[in-house]
């Protein structure tokens, strides 16, 4: 299966500048987060790659060749802005959107039924887009995303406003599509759910990447953080440079341990340890939410 | 999961463009207010073929002359000469003829008089028939002198019968019948309103797809002029196919209630350039209304965002239906004639008025084909701009810049 490399990317709607070199890649096989605050650029990256919108510079690699019309047929796109026939049937809509994307007729009406079934609106064939509720309408729009067998899979927040179970359902289908070779590119705000799914993640601020990696890579502390659960106060932990108290109360204590060699926080363990029962002892990394916040919240550079 | 399917082939443009007309045909064909509005227009225009062959129709006036009466011929002649139809009806007695004036299968009796005309009706003369008895007690007074001055009034009567005016025109117009005119009306009309909404129909589907969001999802797959050449090509079928299911209606009503008898209307020629026009109107008009439906984002702005065409497509409608079948060979209605976006509505109405040479036709298609390029560009250059943008309705010159 081929990665699809985002390769410095530049769009400005009139004197506003959406996209500013922009740059990424979604392997095979993998599920790539792509996480930013609104207006960060991520709706505008992913139209770009859907050929809805034209970039002002910069290109798009899919299989070592730029990415062209008959590639772009074969990723399956969930718009951020839902959209749907609202009065035409759901099995008609979406065998009409398959032959779109090329497949022929009866492959078409084929894959909608498989599809419909597995996501659970299989009796909804014959209703009307519009008669749905909101819950069936997403799983019909994941459905126009993967009836036509996509090589790509690029959804802009597909899990805003579904249910949980309606959550499960789509993070199983995403895991799947990625076991079998697909890279799935997927925004999100839902940064529990990202960090949860996501294999990398990507972070956009103000149209550039600041951040692109694998979750366990971004998540963690620049010095190791250990957390103590037991003895109170601070007193007890040992006078070193390497040791550093950041945070203490209730009986918990974190602490930074600069100390790169392995094991060198076994001495703040028996230092705990000596002072009365421990009841937990752990690394402590950050979540990607703490992280957003840090990266997004980190002063602008001066851009004009 | 794995379904059994294979993975889509690239989709050349025609296939693209045939699954975009496909999609408006099947959803506008089978559509509750398409299906009624159409059963609903050929189920008006047969019963006004109906009222108009059972009211419209002149019965021939029918007047009951005696048997022994010699003044027969003589009101035969002055009916036929009149405008209407007059029929003579030969009855035995004059209390069977009164019968018959009761029952009303006689419009009047003559009966013999001592002097003079005397005419038996149920309540009173029609205008006609007193302007025929009129003339009858003249003639019969006439004779009388001519009878007592020894002349011959039979030959007088048919010296007076045959007397009239020589008309030298200067500049004759062609004769237009009632058929003629009535076909020129249906022409002008039924293809206004087919324009009016096939045009409507394609803005709403470019809007719709536009407000429901649908199209960011279709323009993944196909190009901006794919769809609107999709959407122009399908409803312009469905339009075609109506046109073709009204004229259908109204020729064989027209011929079933012998409407026609009589007229000089060239049926054939008249039908086919009619839905030649419908087509090239419809392209000029579908190409502009898609393009200006692309500016707007909701179903309420289509028609402020329409109303210049529909402006520009009523003022050769009015002027057509107003002047050309009085006057075909009117300047206004020649020169607009051949104007591309009113020859579509005028043309056909002055070939169904008769007395159109070919060239008029052949130039006037050749002036609207040749507009055409130009509307395609400019369509496609304003749906292709406007098409993504939602919210705020884009401004025309915003679209139309570089």
């Amino acid at each position: 299966m081929p990665r699809l490399h985002v390769d410095r990317l530049v769009k400005a709607y009139g004197t506003k500048i959406a996209l500013r070199e922009t740059s990424f890649e979604v392997r095979p096989g993998e599920i790539f987060g792509f996480v930013g605050s609104n207006g960060a650029g991520k709706t505008t990256t992913m139209r770009i790659i859907l050929g809805v919108l034209a970039a002002d510079s910069g290109q798009l690699i899919w299989d070592d060749r730029p990415l062209g019309p008959d590639q772009r047929r074969r990723i399956g796109y969930m718009p951020e802005e839902r959209g749907l026939y609202p009065r035409m049937r759901v099995g008609d809509q979406l065998t009409y959107l398959a032959t779109l994307h090329g497949l022929s007729p009866s492959d078409a009406k084929r894959s909608m039924q498989a599809w419909t079934e597995r996501l659970g609106v299989a009796g909804h064939e014959r209703d009307e887009v519009q008669t749905l509720s909101l819950g069936n309408q997403q799983r019909v729009q994941l459905a126009a995303a993967l009836t036509h067998q996509p090589e790509l899979l690029v959804l802009d927040e597909p899990f805003s406003g579904l249910d949980p179970v309606a959550v499960d359902v789509m993070s199983d289908v995403l895991r799947e599509r990625a076991d079998a070779g697909v890279p799935v590119l997927f925004s999100s705000h839902q940064l529990e759910l990202v960090e949860r799914l996501c294999d990398r993640v990507g972070i956009i601020r103000d149209g550039r990447m600041v951040a692109v990696d694998t979750v366990t890579a971004l998540c963690r502390h620049e010095v190791p953080r250990w957390q103590v659960q037991g003895p109170s106060g601070t007193s007890w932990v040992p006078q070193s440079s390497a040791l550093h108290v950041v945070a203490s109360g209730d009986g918990v204590t974190t602490v930074e341990v600069a100390d790169p060699r392995p094991g060198a926080e076994q001495e703040l363990l028996r230092a705990a340890l000596a002072t009365g029962p421990v009841t937990g002892f752990g690394q402590v990394r950050p979540t990607l939410t703490e992280l957003y916040r840090d990266v997004v919240a980190a002063p602008t550079e001066v851009t004009s | 999961m794995s379904t059994p399917v294979s993975p889509g082939a690239p989709l050349s443009t025609a296939a693209a463009v045939r699954l975009v007309a496909v999609r408006e045909i099947r959803s506008k064909m089978f559509a509750k207010t398409f299906v009624l509005t159409t059963a609903a227009t050929m189920a008006a225009i047969i019963v006004g073929g109906l009222l108009y062959a059972l009211l419209g129709s002149s019965d021939p006036s029918r007047i009951g002359v005696l048997s022994d009466d010699p003044r027969g011929p003589t009101v035969e002649a002055l009916g036929s000469a009149a405008a209407g139809d007059v029929e003579v009806v030969t009855v035995s007695s004059r209390g069977e003829g009164e019968e018959k004036v009761t029952d009303g299968d006689l419009d009047a009796l003559l009966v013999p008089a001592d002097s003079g005309v005397t005419v038996v009706v149920e309540s009173e003369l029609s205008d006609s028939l007193s302007t025929l008895f009129a003339a009858l007690a003249q003639q019969q007074a006439l004779a009388d002198e001519i009878l007592e001055l020894d002349g011959d009034p039979a030959r007088v009567a048919e010296a007076v019968g045959s007397a009239s005016p020589t008309v030298e025109a200067l500049d004759a117009a062609d004769e237009r019948d009632g058929g003629q005119i009535f076909a020129g009306f249906a022409a002008g009309i039924l293809i206004f309103m087919a324009l009016m909404t096939t045009g409507q129909m394609v803005a709403q589907g470019v809007v719709e797809e536009k407000s429901s969001r649908v199209v960011e999802l279709l323009l993944a797959t196909v190009r901006p002029w794919q769809l609107m050449a999709g959407k122009v090509l399908g409803i312009g079928a469905v339009g075609l196919a109506q046109v073709a299911v009204l004229v259908a209606t109204g020729v064989t009503t027209a011929l079933g209630f012998g409407l026609l008898d009589g007229t000089s209307l060239e049926l054939g020629p008249t039908v086919l350039w009619a839905m030649v026009w419908f087509v090239l109107g419809y392209a000029s008009y579908a190409l502009v209304m898609a393009g200006l439906a692309a500016l707007v984002s909701r179903q309420e702005d289509v028609g402020s965002a329409l109303s210049p065409v529909m402006m520009l497509m009523m003022v050769p409608y009015v002027i057509g239906v107003s002047l050309a079948p009085w006057d075909p060979e009117h300047p206004l209605v020649l020169a607009l004639s051949y104007v591309p976006f009113s020859s579509p509505m005028l043309m056909p109405m002055r070939i169904a008025l008769g007395g159109v040479p070919l060239w008029q036709v052949l130039v006037s298609v050749m002036l609207t084909v040749l507009v055409l390029p130009v509307l395609v560009w400019l369509a496609g250059r304003l749906y292709g701009r406007g098409i993504l943008r939602t919210g705020a309705r884009v401004k025309l010159s915003d679209a139309l810049q570089r």
